[in-house]
């Protein structure tokens, strides 16, 4: 089994999987059956400003959409940050991280934009002994009508702004948590990095309806028959974060900022994708929403025997490594040539490909009486639509043409040198090569 | 009090109500919603669907699927009702694993079809629980079709005929409707009177008249229905039964299993219905399986179905057989009736072990003595009673593609009729297209 200690900003945890500030980490019940189960750490529901708390809808407050079998692919919430006490959680953070010291605690913080009410509550926060704090600049409900959540993380100004106050008002690591409900991603980190943030955690939720209750006509949840857009998260949003993360990782100005990632993870290959594209650990919500604590249980066994498979010994050795790979579209090599590859033995017969292929992509499947589907070379463009809705995995495979060979849809050979849009004929923006 | 497994002879209450009602519960239980969710996200919706081309009847599968899997098994329904308006029934008797799950792609992928049949009846039971007709009559034509036989092909076509606007007298030679599907099918196939009810919901699309207790050659003939009505559909079955032909067969206790399973399904109270201890079954089709399966489940001690060919050639098909094996049922193949031996009623019967060569059977000789106080006959029914003035093809009546026999104005479908195989969908498919045939001629 591969030793999954992580240090992030210098925080120690046994696993790099971390409970998001969410309901899960609300109170010191959850989070020490949380650790009793296993994660590694957690971001402790967002704290508020000294006072009476936020109060909470009273209908319901998640809204879901859902795959086979009602398996949860998406979630969403109007819930709003901890509506208890802030001394009641300030002291039951600090019984968790005085049991607990080998697990990292953080605190989520979201008070007005205002410096004097973050020089306010910081002291406590240090006071609990926690690890370090995550500033919530993401929800986007709720919170974001009274200027603060996503109404600050939509203001790279703000942001850099509190970040700063929380550097001169706190000793230790300060993460800007992102929120997704922005043009472009690099801005709200760059902003967080320069206010000298040690980290930026991302995604927060994604402005969402779920769906509409064709009855009552209104949004779901329903609250009183009217509904409100809430923030969505889970496996839907993965590939969302996923790309978020890639692109502040390959910033130049943001590049080396520690990440931790939060998307959807659900399982272990979720948490080494993000990892691989730049992230120093992740936060998980939804899955543990879904299936309880005892999640995490299954992310460190599949993260260890992946590991073990690939010769990693720490998650060190794969932090960041596809993030070389990724690049602008002009950067994509033209000169690399595939083609669909129906393997006969594999094939079913469903014609999915052949539906997909005839009616909405390139023609390039041919269909014969008794159900045989082949791919017409001299017209694949490579699309790899046939292999997405294909139900067999692996029954259809993108096989590269070798250089030297014939392009038969182009009757060109294919050269084996890499050029891409930057230089080409067909771009009035091209430079010339020579 | 019920009597035991052991008594000997005929007899009535070998097995108590609550015995009789597990075992004659639903084979395939209904489907609830989610069931049928989680089922229907398994299809693939397959381009020109190999489950489709299957289907003797061509319902539009995928796309009933679909419908169900977005919510609205309403529609999902009338998909498949459009194309056979007996559906519900096709749905619980149909052979669904040689017809459309055998080609289902799933089943070639992992040995588990997609489940048609049972997605099927959660269609169309829940439009039927609605107590809805999803179809309206058309404008009326004046034009006038008799229906003789009320079994599937005759109530499919008469449907049709109907609701195309013409006004349809069904005639039956029994005293209620349904043919094999009220009289000839496994009960466990067919509960809650289900029969019954689809005839009476199908009736909803009025513009049909039934008319019971009249017989072709007996209260009608063919020359004054062909004077009275535009139209004559023949859906008259096989009404004839083939012999053993083996000394015995007048005993007591030796009788057509068609006769048996008529009895099951009539049945006020199966509790009454007397079986005998050790039942044999002579035959391989599906008829054979339903009288030997029901004989074990109202009590039977011992069931043997005794088939004269291998396994392979049974008509049967092997989820049938494998029925028949759960239920205790004994398979004896490569065996036929060489007597039946017993003091006026039956104790013994003797068959003897075949070969087959060059695909004709032959004794080999060697024979085998089973103890049988009930023989039942499942060698096949034959076409009888029909009108001499039709032409045959081979034992039935000679039909077109479109139903139409020799005869100017007389159209044919279901058992009685030459082409397609002896099942419920087949018959449904013959009685709709010939229907479709009879509204073209009338208004060319």
């Amino acid at each position: 089994m591969a030793d999954l200690t992580t240090e992030f900003l210098g925080i120690k945890s046994p696993n790099p999987f971390w409970l998001a500030s969410a309901p899960p980490t609300d109170k010191e019940y959850n989070v020490r059956r949380a650790f009793e189960a296993g994660w590694g750490g957690v971001v402790w529901k967002t704290l508020g400003s000294e006072g009476p708390p936020v109060v909470n809808v009273n209908g319901p407050r998640y809204g879901a959409i859902w795959g086979a079998d009602r398996r949860l692919l998406g979630l969403n919430n109007i819930e709003l940050i901890t509506d208890r006490p802030l001394q009641t959680n300030l002291e039951e953070i600090t019984r968790v991280k005085k049991d607990y010291p080998d697990r990292a605690v953080i605190v989520s913080i979201m008070v007005p934009c205002e410096e004097q009410a973050w020089k306010d509550i910081l002291p406590q926060v240090e006071a609990t002994g926690a690890d370090g704090i995550e500033l919530n600049f993401g929800c986007p409900h709720g919170m974001a009508e009274r200027g603060m959540g996503s109404a600050v993380g939509q203001v790279p100004e703000y942001i850099q702004m509190v970040t700063e106050w929380c550097k001169k008002y706190y000793s230790k690591p300060v993460i800007v948590k992102l929120t997704p409900n922005i043009t472009d991603i690099r801005h709200p980190a760059r902003a967080a990095n320069a206010g000298n943030a040690d980290a930026v955690s991302l995604i927060n939720t994604i402005n969402s309806i779920t769906s509409v209750d064709l009855d009552s006509m209104a949004p779901e949840p329903t609250i009183g028959g009217k509904g409100t857009h809430g923030g969505y998260c889970g496996p839907a949003v993965k590939p969302i974060a996923l790309n978020m993360v890639a692109e502040i990782a390959r910033d130049p100005q943001t590049h080396g900022l520690p990440i931790s990632a939060i998307g959807g993870v659900t399982t272990w290959r979720d948490a080494a994708e993000f990892m691989a594209m730049g992230a120093g650990n992740v936060q998980v919500c939804t899955a543990a929403m879904t299936y309880g604590f005892n999640v995490v249980k299954e992310m460190i066994s599949g993260l260890s025997n992946w590991m073990d498979e690939k010769g990693y010994t720490s998650t060190q050795d794969f932090i960041g490594m596809a993030v070389p790979n990724v690049t602008d579209w002009q950067y994509l090599d033209l000169n690399y040539v595939t083609k669909a590859k129906i393997n006969q033995d594999d094939c079913i017969k469903c014609g999915r490909c052949f539906a997909a292929c005839e009616d909405t992509s390139h023609q390039a499947i041919a269909m014969s009486e008794d159900r045989v589907f082949t791919v017409k070379d001299d017209e694949c463009v490579a699309c790899n639509l046939c292999v997405n809705v294909c139900p067999v995995e692996g029954c259809i495979t993108m096989e590269e043409v070798a250089a030297g060979q014939i392009d038969e849809r182009t009757g060109e050979v294919v050269s084996g040198d890499y050029a891409n849009w930057t230089t080409h004929p067909n771009n009035p923006a091209a430079t010339a090569a020579e | 009090m019920a009597t035991s497994h052991q008594a000997s002879g005929i007899q009535a209450a070998r097995l108590d109500a609550a015995g009789i009602a597990e075992n004659f519960s639903d084979l395939h239980p209904a489907y609830d919603a989610h069931e049928a969710a989680v089922a229907a996200d398994r299809c693939y919706f397959c381009y020109d669907a190999p489950c489709m081309t299957a289907c003797p009847t061509s319902i539009d599968i995928p796309q009933f699927i679909r419908e169900i899997q977005a919510g609205h098994a309403e529609s999902a329904a009338r998909t498949i009702l459009e194309q056979n308006i007996l559906g519900g029934m096709c749905a619980r008797v149909c052979p669904t694993e040689t017809l459309c799950e055998e080609a289902c792609v799933r089943e070639t992928a992992e040995g588990k079809p997609v489940e048609i049949g049972r997605l099927q009846r959660y269609a169309t039971d829940t439009l039927m629980e609605k107590g809805e007709h999803p179809f309206t009559r058309a404008a009326s034509t004046g034009k006038k079709a008799a229906v003789v036989g009320a079994g599937p092909a005759g109530l499919a076509a008469a449907h049709r005929l109907a609701m195309l606007g013409h006004d349809v007298v069904i005639y039956d030679a029994k005293s209620k409707a349904g043919g094999l599907n009220e009289f000839g099918i496994a009960a466990y196939k067919s509960t809650n009177n289900f029969a019954a009810r689809e005839v009476e919901w199908l009736l909803q699309i009025g513009g049909i008249t039934m008319d019971y207790g009249k017989k072709l050659g007996a209260e009608l003939s063919l020359d004054a229905l062909t004077a009275e009505y535009d139209a004559v559909f023949l859906s008259i079955g096989l009404a004839g039964v083939n012999a053993l032909r083996a000394p015995g067969e007048d005993k007591d206790g030796v009788r057509d299993a068609v006769e048996f399973i008529a009895d099951v399904r009539q049945a006020e109270d199966l509790t009454m219905l007397p079986v005998g201890r050790n039942v044999v079954v002579i035959g391989g089709g599906m008829t054979a399986v339903d009288a030997a399966v029901q004989s074990k489940l109202l009590g039977a001690e011992n069931v043997t179905i005794a088939y004269r060919r291998s396994r392979d050639d049974m008509g049967a098909s092997r989820f049938e057989q494998d029925l028949a094996a759960s239920k205790g049922v004994k398979l004896m193949f490569n065996v036929m009736p060489k007597a039946v031996h017993g003091n006026g009623a039956a104790a013994e019967i003797e068959l003897e072990y075949t070969a087959v060569a060059d695909g004709k059977v032959s004794g080999t000789g060697e024979t085998v003595r089973l103890a049988a106080d009930q023989v039942f006959k499942a060698i096949g029914q034959t076409l009888e009673g029909q009108p001499d003035a039709l032409k045959l093809e081979g034992r039935k009546i000679k039909v077109s593609e479109t139903g139409r026999t020799s005869l100017a104005g007389v159209w044919a479908g279901g058992d009685c009729a030459s082409g397609g195989e002896d099942l419920t969908v087949t018959a449904v498919a013959e009685g709709r297209d010939a229907a479709m045939d009879i509204h073209s001629s009338l208004m060319g």
